[in-house]
């Protein structure tokens, strides 16, 4: 589905990955997980084709990624919406199916369809006609992840997508990444620096720090020895109550040094 | 003086049928253009592209060719600088306020040297009376007919964008380019504007209507075709009072836009 061969992004002297080589198939999840500055924003713009590979190639169902794709459903990290937008959760869930046209601004049936069924998914009936200025963080979330998957894509990727939400509101959108891509059987490349509330859905972790990564399950990856040797120094991987704790990575900002990971 | 005079005023109107064309062009692209000038947070680069449409339109008065050609050409300048330089509004803002009084100067300068009649001049920063000429509405029409089909096959694309412009762009919208599209189509929809009210009053015809549409409404829909109305009542309302008392239209067409702006403002409240 997405195929990744011999990828490389280098900025200058700074090298980010090389030879990256990463076969997604349909339906699975994949969680890109590294310190800040690692790269794993810059892997989805190079998913993509916002940010050109050095070397290597993507391909999407078998064609050399292009400028965004109708097949790519986008999970972006919560930010608030202008109050002076004029779209009710409705419209922006619409803009999912058919905000790329060009064209006069005629809406389909199908598309009317298509809304409704979502908002059911996403569980967000009450909020169809309000304001999306006006939506909380956990709301427009959701809303969000029902705009990426309306027009049943082959890849969602996410950007951090539960950042700024409390862990309740963490799980309900994590779950509903998780529902969404079974029922419209997609993969899912997930970003995130926190891997716990997406642990128990994610098929394989790439890892990626000091210009290397690591690829497999999360009991293959997520280990002292793999991760020590992937950062070069003794790092301690400690597993609690289901729960993931990367201690003594020394490129973290400290506010995530001794973050969960 | 009067503010209000109605005598006569049957034989009047023919005289501004063109005017009134020009006005109801104006309040149709003013209107439409207005909902993404609010929602993509360009309200202070509407009046910095004003200045410049009026210094261009103020050295085509003293240089003697087309003003509405003068005009146009400082506006897409502008938008053109803006749109290039500020694609954050943090920077947008700041090179906006460092082109506005550049632009002005400039425009007082060409007028200071200029030697025609004073009502010209005058014309251009605070809006004309009843002068449109054919010519004049002929460029009008054709502006407006620019913006009103480009600005209505956009629509979607454009309504994504200034959503969230990631999101946009992952689904293959041309974010970039569409953002410069909309700002050279912002640039003519100005210097239309500047013809009429002026350019230090465009603001009343391209942001308080759709503002004041914003208040009372949600619907991407509704909001446009509210904000639509309320310009074209505007306009029209101003160039009629205008006409009775021979004054500049402009103090007319803002207060009239004011006011839908404040009583928009008190139905908001009084709907919550």
């Amino acid at each position: 589905m997405l195929a990744i061969k011999n990828a490389s992004l280098a900025f200058g002297e700074r090298t980010l990955w090389s030879n990256l080589n990463l076969e997604i198939k349909p339906q699975e999840f994949i969680a890109v997980i590294g310190a800040n500055g690692s790269g794993k924003t810059t892997l989805l713009k190079a998913i993509l084709g916002q940010e050109k590979l050095s070397a290597g190639t993507i391909e999407l169902n078998g064609k050399s990624v292009k400028r965004g794709s109708t097949q790519i459903g986008y999970i972006p990290q919560h930010r608030t919406v202008d109050a002076a937008t004029p779209l009710r959760a409705r419209d922006m869930l619409r803009l999912g199916v058919e905000g790329h046209r060009f064209g006069l601004p005629f809406t389909s049936r199908a598309a009317n369809k298509k809304v409704q069924h979502i908002l059911g998914c996403v569980d967000a009936f009450d909020l169809a006609d309000n304001r999306v200025g006006e939506l909380s963080g956990g709301e427009l979330q959701r809303l969000r992840v029902g705009q990426a998957v309306i027009d049943e894509p082959d890849l969602i990727l996410a950007d951090e997508p539960l950042s700024a939400l409390d862990l309740a509101q963490q799980k309900v959108i994590a779950e509903l990444i998780d529902q969404e891509r079974r029922e419209h059987n997609a993969a899912v490349v997930f970003v995130t620096h926190d891997v716990n509330p997406i642990l128990s859905m994610v098929d394989r972790v790439l890892y990626l720090a000091n210009g290397q990564f690591r690829i497999g399950t999360p009991d293959e990856v997520l280990r002292s020895e793999v991760l020590s040797e992937l950062y070069g120094t003794p790092v301690d991987v400690v597993r609690n109550q289901g729960r993931i704790l990367v201690v003594g990575t020394q490129d973290h900002d400290h506010h995530d040094h001794e973050d969960w990971h | 003086m009067k503010l209000f005079d109605f005598s006569g005023y049957a034989e009047l109107i023919p005289l501004v049928q063109n005017s009134l064309i020009a006005g109801l062009l104006l309040g149709l692209i003013g209107g439409l253009i207005g909902v993404f000038v609010l929602t993509r947070d360009m309200a202070f680069a509407v009046h910095g592209i004003s200045e410049l449409s009026f210094a261009g339109a103020a050295f085509a008065l003293l240089l003697g060719v087309n003003v509405v050609a003068g005009s146009i050409i400082g506006s897409l300048v502008a938008a053109a600088i803006i749109g290039y330089l500020g694609s954050k509004a943090k920077d947008r803002n700041s090179i906006v306020a460092v082109l506005m009084p550049a632009g002005l100067g400039l425009g007082i300068l060409a007028l200071a040297l200029y030697e025609g009649r004073a009502a010209n001049k005058f014309g251009l920063l605070t809006g004309q009376i009843v002068a449109v000429d054919d010519p004049q509405l002929f460029w009008l029409i054709a502006i407006c007919s620019v913006i009103l089909v480009s600005l209505l096959l956009i629509w979607r694309p454009l309504t994504f964008a200034s959503l969230d412009a990631d999101v946009a762009a992952a689904r293959g919208v041309p974010t970039r380019t569409l953002s410069i599209i909309f700002m050279l189509l912002l640039g003519l929809a100005v210097a239309a504007s500047v013809q009429i009210v002026g350019a230090l009053l465009v603001l009343s015809l391209l942001v308080t209507p759709a503002a004041a549409a914003l208040r009372v409404s949600k619907s991407p829909i509704v909001t446009p075709l509210l904000s639509v109305a309320f310009a074209v009542t505007s306009v029209i309302g101003g160039i009629l009072l205008a006409l009775g008392a021979g004054l500049p239209i402009s103090p007319y067409v803002t207060t009239i836009s004011f006011l839908i702006y404040v009583i928009c403002r008190v139905l908001e409240k009084v709907k919550k």
